[in-house]
């Protein structure tokens, strides 16, 4: 199998990054870095396995209900991490409310399923599947810490700067309240481009 | 085999569709009760915060508190009433009164069914928790608020709501905004009022709590239900306060001191 298929998801060909895909819910569930953990989590579930079951019907499935086939299955499995979700981590369902339903509409599903799996063999697509879902996680991580930590002052729900700093004990620092509202997702995530474009110059528009 | 005819699409389609329904009923009927039991402690978790049960003292949720044995230790009774506050009878507070419908009732003017959680706290006294629930500015609010024995002081208030603005209105789900409820008084010149979520400061105000700043729309809505739904539960409480001064004055010694007697 092409070594590409791991390692071309982190970075040469992030879904977020490099394809720019899934924006809209990286932007709605970073507030808290748990919430952006168990979405991460949920999103490479969902690709990794629905990759692998369409990947075993590609050549049976009429090309004409192409789409509506593949959204039937991943339909099923969002579904079903919704109500797993509700039984067995409630706070956490409750945090990311209908977020979890809109994994439905998450692009880079369909994306990696239409571009890969309905051409390759499953066990590529399901690797595929979940190294971009792992992809897209690690970019939902790295946008939550900064704005947990910055928006909020903690991580994972700790308190991580000291209550000492803050105004109202008589110190200095303040919560960026913007930090907590999703344009400032949006600002970080360009920054986050804007660092893997001056790395990776081939990338860079002439 | 030809896997574009219109026969092999159908059948495909419908076997699809048929396995997939079958699995997640499957999942769902067999999830179904822990879901319940989570909803129904998330529900018991709001209703004794409004008691100012199982909080730390800065009045946010004891996270090791067991909320269930909490209900179970306090809650000593449970009713239906009307707006005329005359109990409903064969309707449970807890599983059968959807307050999203009551809301829709309350605002139509139809007949409402209000649930009262009746709470001994652990000095002996008596805290009737009543509910509310209304429209914020993106999704519902809701929550419950604790009267003391008196109908007139609130002991506890709790909110939440399912999409006000995180950072903003999301803060009434806060304890700084909900902590400052208690000890408010329903009262406003000798007449029943509710309390009010006011913008610009309360001051101190006896019946007012401040709002916050940058949601002014999410506290206006929190003032509004809490008028509307207090309002529906003003027949209950004030009919509580007569019947309360009611046997002061069949003795005649305490008769004298009780000025309302007099009237």
């Amino acid at each position: 199998m092409n070594k590409e298929i791991y390692t071309k998801p982190f970075f040469k060909g992030n879904p977020i990054t490099v394809l720019v895909l899934g924006i809209c819910s990286s932007l709605a569930v970073t507030v808290q870095l748990k919430g952006a953990l168990v979405m991460a989590l949920s999103v490479t579930i969902v690709t990794a396995f629905s990759s692998l079951i369409l990947s075993m019907l590609r050549n049976t499935i009429p090309s004409r209900v192409r789409i509506i086939v593949q959204l039937v299955v991943v339909a099923m499995f969002v579904i079903l991490i919704d109500q797993v979700l509700k039984a067995f981590a409630y706070d956490t369902s409750k945090m990311l409310s209908v977020y979890i339903g809109l994994i439905i509409t998450n692009c880079i599903i369909m994306g990696r399923i239409e571009a890969f799996a309905l051409g390759n063999k499953p066990w590529p697509s399901f690797v595929d599947g979940a190294c971009n879902g792992l992809g897209y996680g690690m970019i939902l991580v790295v946008v939550a810490f900064f704005r947990e930590l910055l928006g909020s002052g903690t991580l994972f729900g700790f308190q991580v700067i000291p209550a000492s700093w803050y105004m109202e004990n008589g110190g200095w620092y303040m919560n960026n309240g913007l930090m907590i509202l999703p344009p400032m997702a949006l600002i970080l995530l360009g920054c986050v481009v804007w660092i893997q474009r001056s790395i990776q110059k081939d990338l860079q528009e002439k | 085999m030809n896997t574009n005819s219109n026969t092999y699409t159908v059948i495909y389609t419908t076997v699809l569709v048929v396995i997939v329904a079958a699995i997640l009923a499957f999942a769902a009927s067999a999830l179904k009760s822990r879901q319940q039991a989570n909803m129904d402690l998330a529900k018991m978790k709001t209703i004794m915060q409004a008691a100012c049960i199982g909080q730390t003292p800065d009045g946010n949720a004891d996270k090791a508190a067991d909320f269930m044995k909490l209900y179970n230790d306090h809650i000593t009774n449970t009713f239906v009433i009307d707006a005329e506050g005359k109990v409903v009878e064969g309707v449970d507070a807890f599983k059968d009164v959807d307050l999203k419908a009551q809301y829709s009732n309350l605002k139509k003017g139809l007949p409402v069914q209000l649930p009262v959680y009746e709470c001994t706290m652990d000095d002996g006294r008596k805290v009737n928790i009543l509910a509310m629930y209304g429209a914020g500015l993106w999704g519902a609010i809701w929550g419950y608020v604790g009267v003391e024995d008196d109908n007139e002081t609130l002991c506890g208030a709790i909110f939440d709501h399912a999409s006000e603005t995180p950072g903003l209105g999301a803060k009434i789900a806060e304890a700084p905004f909900y902590t400052q409820f208690r000890g408010k008084k329903l009262s406003d010149a000798g007449q029943f009022s509710s309390v009010k979520v006011i913008k610009g400061g309360a001051n101190g105000s006896a019946n007012g709590v401040d709002a916050i700043s940058g949601a002014t729309m999410t506290s206006k809505a929190v003032s509004a239900s809490l008028e509307q739904w207090l309002g529906a539960y003003k027949a209950f409480l004030t009919n509580r306060t007569s019947a309360a001064a009611q046997p002061c004055c069949s003795e005649e010694a305490e008769c004298g001191q009780n000025s309302e007697c007099d009237e």
